[in-house]
């Protein structure tokens, strides 16, 4: 089924000198789509030329518009020697191929070159006419629509969630030792980007194809990423949630995500009847589930096989489906057959999606997480995916047991990832256990089954903290309670999940990011001595993140995670482990039991003082920490909630079980409070490194927060002003007897110091809240680290009451009212308007009314005359899938763009960071302009997957391939003008503040 | 009219005063990481959506301190305090921004660039100040190459200028540099010399101005560094460059000649020596004193002494006017008239209100001269310089407007 790309390349500018004599060039470009070609005319001397060409046309199968991207190279034309190329233009132009998306690409493309970056712009126009309807369209996978949104994008609505979809395709690298090999500089590279934007248009199509087997129309949560495997190719793999979406016809119903969180809070029952039922719960753990991918013996295959460790999932198989819980009653066990019935049909019952529509996820088990080492082969068939396909189907079931294990049949907040150091490759999954309401998953819309959960399943404020497994044949053993909030069921002491917290949760507090950092040095081995070595060490990195971040946890005085993600990279001497999650205190889950400390040799009189020294100091902590996030729970009497029998021996001994002297231990007072306490036992210098380094993270500055959440629970009072930024840090070891310890000490260091430079650089916003804050490490050498930051910083208005229901009438109200001040105002900003489009205002140079970092949102409306001066329009960027303060009426397509920049200058482009800096925001630049001709103001969901840098100082090189994917949209402001707290009546905002509700 | 206080938009005054205080002598941030801890800081950096500025910052930068300088003032102005930062997050900070500012250094050069660019984006706002900054230059600086070419030899003195003036060697190219840009781009230009300036580095219409006044002296190269002219701000010179620009040009004229701004209309400069019929032709002298003097019969305070001396200062003025065909006497035409007619004036304590009246009446009565409306006529527009006052306006005493006749 053919279709028509038709291409128009209008004009140049700021072009570079080509030709040193007369300081101009004589540029002509060169737009190629799969193997045709089509030339302008050259533009004689100018850097500004202006080709205005015809309509170039391309009749191709849409087979090919998916995967090609379109080529644009600009030209200067030599009459003796070969024309040297000034860069080129990549455009993706999926977007053009549904129906609700861009319908024409135009405007100013920066035209990009391997070696010198940005080397001025080309305006080009791109139209798609398909000769055939849509309805004969949509039976080629051209039609699905891509979000890398992982929840349903703002403006539809899903009928039906399918589930998940997966692919990757392969291929050898045509460059994978760039430094030492001979080739000419560009060549290489850029043949490895048109490689990859050709591999990733493939994958897009093959996952299409498969959206369309399930009869879906679209693919939410679309995660795409490459694997530089260095000799053995390249992968590109992607997954995501298949979806039947509908677009709303008036997008306003969806309140932005922003405005949602904890309403009519006040309406949950705290002083309810108790449920008098008293079952005896078993003992408790954090709910998390993982493997370990071990060697199972000496004889040791190429591709090493995952086994459990200590939870053995024989018994467990059968348990999750057949006696569903006494507590939840007959709706329970039936909705648990509903599910399983319409999950079984699936090999991989996962969703990529951590936010979900209300009454979809209706229990949580815990986090479940596998891991795999394996040697990547040398010999490769770009044909045969297999190998890579067997591999994670290898690691999917994994989970996928793991999951069963919980009592449920689904997994969400679902990724995977690999770590790969030369020729071992780190395969990870992880997602979170759960329950999901059958009535998305199948047929009918979301309505019909809002009603029935209404009718049928009550109240889902707690329903998903409750256990989904049976608690008298538990997986593993957890200590257990009556929910906070219900007293109906049982709920876990603490809950991990990989999924951001579900809109209707009721939380105490505010949240704040928690991390567990670890490094762990290894021996340098060859091939499967390497990946022994390594798959030994991960179980051991794996119980230790956790201990870390449990002993965090309770520092902080929280009791579960949300957004939990663990990465561990492999390098060539160290691993590391990096876990960022977003801490809260769920009004439905238990008061966590504070840590006590225990010294091993209780005789020495000065050590005791030295371990009560440390234990005052961990206490103080955690009534800090209380206070500075705002929890304090309700009073609730020990009668009221049902003695939840603790056992604390046995508690204790498994979460130290490596400890032997634990029985001796736990002689001591553990009934510490009315809750048992966690133990850590001082037996060395080790533990009290431990300890100490707990008490080393520094709390964020005050009016600052910080989450890897899309949103802060207890923070929805969100101005505009949005700012995301990416910041990297590379640091070198002295290779100088590395310890352990040493090594722990300094990758604390770097992110704590990391995240002290952000809360300083970004000081003029606060109050101000770091959201999806995302660290991703690399060992990209011997002996340094690389920790590559991605966030959003939103302003908050401190003064603003929480807008909850019941003030919704006020907030009408008072937006009349500022409606009121616009009308007074807007005289003023035209006059201002008309100033700026005058060269330069003298007031407005002087009076500079905002301090730096924010602002794009207000200055965008300010300069909206387009003077003709600025034609630049402002494109915010935000990892999160929202915009505050706006509405998203539009989405145009997924933005997934692959660079790489290489430098043979490295000291004169201002070295290793100079070089990094510019290539950063030259790809902010490029991502802004795809998005600004797309007709978009915003790139939503956006991440940068990968930032792989490589330097050879000697020779004076270096070397970046960054990858990053969002969705463009076109955004339109809620008020057109935000006009600040200044006009808030302040007067109701302290007293129905959510917490103040809850607390009471 | 503008005195030296209302320029605080070119010369910051708090700036100078900082400079003058706060010679960073060492930084602290180089001693701030721990001997022990085994790890260097290979790279560092942090980019955002938005540019991150930092007027602190910038301004540092401009001023051309090294980055370990600027980290030391900044940790002087007691930001860690505020802050709760350590030395090493400062200087990071400082780094990045010190980064980005030699990015952008580049596009500031050609100010239309900046607003096209799709590198970095920065709200038209910040834009503006960027801009306006890297253009603003001190007044110390200003005052020791105003006049002079703008060329490698005046570069190659920069050193010394440094060295007298306290601003670092850095922020003085960063000036001269910003001198000569513009000076290159307009010199060959038609049409009014401000617009051309503000139409080609966006710069504010006060910044627009003094740089069409430093371009002026420039092309004209009027003296302006000799000991008698020291206590003249720039503003002064300013002030008269814009007289000048707007009266003896040939822009003045007719703004569709094909001529510019920069250059001095020489046929005007011709006439100017008909002037001479004023002080050489006894009768018509002593006929100008006359109406002056009945003019402004008590109305001076210094009427005697105006009286006693009318033939000097009126001879003074005069043959400064006449001499200008010459360019070495151009050139030396603030020097001449400070020489010829401000000090004689200061010497017998004259106010300024009536060196202003003076030489408007001075003026004034030229017209009811008979014989003489055809040559000239001189509008006295400047009160003079009377030293027990601090020169509000220029000391330059008569700009003269072009014969209506011609």
């Amino acid at each position: 089924m053919p279709g028509k790309l038709k291409v128009k390349i209008v004009a140049g500018r700021h072009l570079p000198v080509m030709d040193r004599a007369s300081d101009l060039t004589d540029a002509f470009v060169e737009v190629k789509f799969g193997n045709t070609t089509f030339k302008t005319d050259v533009y004689l001397k100018s850097l500004n030329p202006q080709w205005n060409s015809e309509w170039f046309k391309f009749e191709v199968d849409d087979e090919d518009l998916q995967d090609e991207p379109l080529q644009i190279t600009v030209l200067d034309h030599d009459t003796y020697s070969a024309n040297d190329a000034i860069g080129k233009v990549y455009i993706d132009i999926d977007p053009l191929l549904y129906s609700e998306a861009a319908t024409v690409i135009s405007g100013w493309f920066p035209i990009y070159d391997t070696i010198h970056g940005i080397r001025g712009e080309i305006n080009v126009v791109v139209k798609v006419d398909l000769f055939n309807d849509l309805n004969r369209f949509r039976q080629s996978s051209c039609g699905v629509k891509f979000f890398c949104t992982t929840s349903i994008p703002k403006c539809y609505r899903a009928v039906i969630i399918h589930g998940f979809v997966e692919e990757l395709v392969v291929n050898e690298d045509p460059e994978y030792q760039w430094i030492d090999r001979i080739r000419t500089p560009r060549a290489s590279n850029e043949a490895r980007q048109r490689l990859i934007s050709l591999m990733s248009g493939e994958l897009q199509r093959k996952i299409g194809l498969k959206v369309l087997e399930m009869r879906g129309n679209a693919v939410v949560g679309y995660l795409q990423c490459f694997d530089l495997e260095g000799e053995s190719g390249l992968v590109v793999r992607a997954i995501g949630t298949a979806c039947t979406l509908d677009k709303l016809s008036s997008p306003a119903a969806f309140l932005p995500a922003c405005n949602s969180p904890s309403k009519e809070m006040k309406e949950i029952p705290f002083n309810e009847d108790p449920n008098p039922n008293t079952h005896s719960s078993g003992p408790s753990t954090p709910l998390k589930n993982q493997t370990y991918s071990f060697s199972p013996s000496k004889s040791y295959s190429r591709q090493s096989s995952s086994s459990d460790t200590d939870l053995s999932l024989t018994p467990k198989t059968g348990m999750g489906s057949g006696s569903a819980g006494k507590e939840g009653g007959p709706f329970k066990a039936l909705l648990r057959q509903q599910t399983q019935s319409a999950l079984e049909q699936r090999e991989f019952p996962f969703f990529t999606l951590t936010a979900f529509p209300p009454g979809f996820l209706v229990h949580v088990g815990g986090v479940v997480s596998a891991r795999s080492v394996k040697l990547l082969d040398r010999i490769h068939n770009p044909d045969e995916p297999e190998t890579r396909d067997a591999w994670w189907a290898e690691i999917r079931q994994e989970i996928k047991s793991h999951a069963k294990a919980l009592g449920c049949h689904a997994v969400v907040g679902y990724s995977e990832s690999t770590s790969i150091c030369e020729e071992v490759c780190i395969l990870s999954a992880s997602g979170t256990a759960a329950v999901l309401n059958p009535r998305f998953l199948q047929d009918g819309t979301v309505e019909g089954c809002l009603e029935q959960r209404l009718e049928e399943n009550l109240p889902t404020r707690c329903g998903f903290c409750h256990i989904p497994y049976d608690e008298l044949n538990m997986p593993f053993p957890a200590h257990l309670t009556y929910c906070y909030n219900c007293r109906k069921q049982k709920v876990p002491d603490v809950l991990f999940t990989t999924i951001d917290l579900p809109t209707d949760a009721t939380v105490i507090g505010k949240g704040c990011l928690i991390q567990a950092r670890l490094c762990r040095l290894k021996k340098k081995a060859q091939a499967e001595a390497n990946a022994t070595a390594i798959s030994n060490l991960l179980p051991f990195m794996e119980y230790e993140v956790h201990t870390q971040l449990m002993n965090k946890l309770k520092l902080k005085g929280m009791n579960a995670l949300f957004g939990l993600r663990i990465q561990i990279t492999v390098g060539e001497n160290m691993l590391m482990g990096l876990a960022s999650a977003t801490g809260v205190y769920l009004a439905a889950l238990p008061t966590p039991g504070g840590i006590q400390i225990a010294g091993k040799t209780p005789n020495d009189g000065s050590y005791e003082q030295h371990i009560s020294h440390m234990q005052k100091k961990i206490n103080d902590t955690i009534a800090k920490n209380k206070e500075l996030y705002e929890i304090s729970p309700p009073e609730i009497s020990e009668e009221i909630i049902g003695s939840p029998i603790p056992e604390p021996r046995q508690r204790s001994r498994l979460l130290r079980s490596q400890s032997e002297s634990s029985d001796e231990v736990t002689e001591l007072d553990l009934s510490h409070g009315k809750k048992d306490a966690f133990v850590l036992e001082i037996d060395d210098t080790d533990a009290m490194e431990d300890v100490h380094s707990l008490l080393t993270d520094v709390p964020p500055p005050s009016g600052f927060y910080s989450c890897n959440t899309e949103i802060m629970p207890g923070i929805n009072n969100w101005t505009s002003e949005i700012q995301m930024f990416t910041s990297v840090r590379v640091i070198r070891l002295s290779s100088l007897n590395l310890t352990n310890q040493a090594l722990n000490k300094n990758f604390n260091d770097l992110c704590e110091n990391l995240l002290k430079s952000l809360y300083f650089k970004l000081r003029s916003m606060i109050p101000c809240c770091l959201c999806h804050v995302n660290f991703t490490v690399s060992l990209p050498e011997d002996e340094l680290i690389q920790v590559t930051v991605t966030a959003v910083a939103i302003t908050f208005d401190k003064n603003q009451a929480l807008q909850t229901t019941k003030t919704h009438v006020e907030k009408s109200l008072q937006r009349a009212s500022t409606d009121n001040e616009e009308l007074l105002q807007f005289p003023l900003e035209l006059c201002s308007d008309s100033l700026s489009s005058h060269p330069l205002p003298p007031a407005k140079a002087v009076t500079v009314e905002k301090a730096s970092p924010v602002g794009d949102g207000n200055f965008r409306n300010r300069s909206a005359p387009p003077c003709a001066n600025s034609t630049v329009g402002v494109v915010k960027m935000t990892p999160l899938s929202f915009i505050p303060g706006a509405k998203i009426t539009k989405y145009l397509g997924i933005i997934n763009m692959f660079f790489i920049r290489e430098t043979t200058s490295l000291r004169e482009e201002g070295g290793v960071s100079g070089f990094l800096h510019a290539f950063i925001a030259e790809v902010f630049a490029m991502v802004r302009a795809h998005v600004a001709a797309l007709g978009g103001n915003a790139v939503v969901s956006y991440i940068m997957k990968q930032c792989v840098f490589m330097e050879n100082p000697n020779k004076n090189q270096a070397q970046c391939l960054i990858n990053v994917s969002g969705d463009a949209v076109v955004f339109v402001r809620e008020s057109d003008l935000e006009v600040v707290s200044t006009q808030q009546p302040t007067a109701n905002c302290q007293s129905s503040c959510t917490e103040g509700e809850v607390t009471t | 009219m503008l005195g030296p206080g209302a320029r605080s938009g070119i010369s910051a005054l708090p700036e100078v005063a900082w400079r003058r205080h706060a010679r960073p002598q060492q930084c602290p941030a180089r001693g701030a990481r721990a001997p022990g801890v085994a790890m260097t800081s290979e790279l560092d950096i942090f980019v955002g959506n938005t540019t991150l500025i930092d007027e602190d910052v910038y301004r540092l930068w401009l001023d051309g301190y090294s980055v370990t300088d600027a980290v030391a003032l900044r940790v002087r102005s007691g930001i860690l305090e505020q802050t709760g930062a350590t030395a090493a997050v400062l200087q990071s900070d400082t780094m990045d921004h010190y980064r980005t500012f030699h990015m952008l250094e580049r596009l500031l050069h050609a100010p239309p660039k900046l607003l096209h660019q799709l590198i970095f984006q920065i709200p038209p706002s910040r834009q503006a100040l960027l801009i306006e900054r890297y253009y603003a230059f001190d007044e110390a600086f200003v005052r020791e190459v105003l006049g002079k070419k703008l060329s490698k030899g005046t570069k190659k003195d920069l050193d010394d200028i440094s060295t007298k003036t306290g601003i670092t060697l850095k922020s003085c190219r960063r000036q001269f540099d910003n001198f000569k840009r513009v000076f290159k781009v307009v010199e060959e230009m038609r049409g009014s010399l401000v617009d051309n300036i503000q139409q080609h580095f966006l710069l504010s219409d006060r910044l627009a101005r003094d740089y069409a006044a430093i371009v002026f002296f420039a092309n004209n190269r009027f003296e302006t560094g000799k000991k008698k002219l020291q206590y003249l701000s720039f503003g002064d010179f300013a002030f008269c460059a814009e007289l000048m620009i707007q009266n003896w040009t040939l822009g003045a004229v007719d703004s569709q000649m094909d001529d510019m701004d920069m250059d001095l209309d020489k046929e005007f400069l011709q006439d100017l020596k008909e002037l001479k019929v004023l002080v050489a032709d006894k009768d018509l002298l002593d006929l100008h004193k006359s109406l002056v003097c009945t003019a402004l019969r008590g109305k001076l305070g210094v009427f005697s002494e105006m009286e006693a001396n009318f033939k000097n200062l009126s001879r003074g003025l005069v043959n400064v006017a006449a001499k200008l065909t010459h360019n070495k006497d151009v050139r030396d035409l603030f020097v001449d008239l400070v020489e010829k007619f401000v000090e004689p004036c200061r010497s017998d304590h004259w106010p300024l209100s009536d060196v202003r009246f003076f030489l408007n009446q001075y003026s004034a009565s030229v017209h009811s001269l008979d014989g003489f409306r055809l040559v000239a006529q001189h509008v006295c527009l400047c009160p003079g310089v009377c030293p027990s006052h601090p020169p509000v306006s220029p000391p330059f005493p008569h700009s003269v407007r072009r014969p209506a006749e011609r």
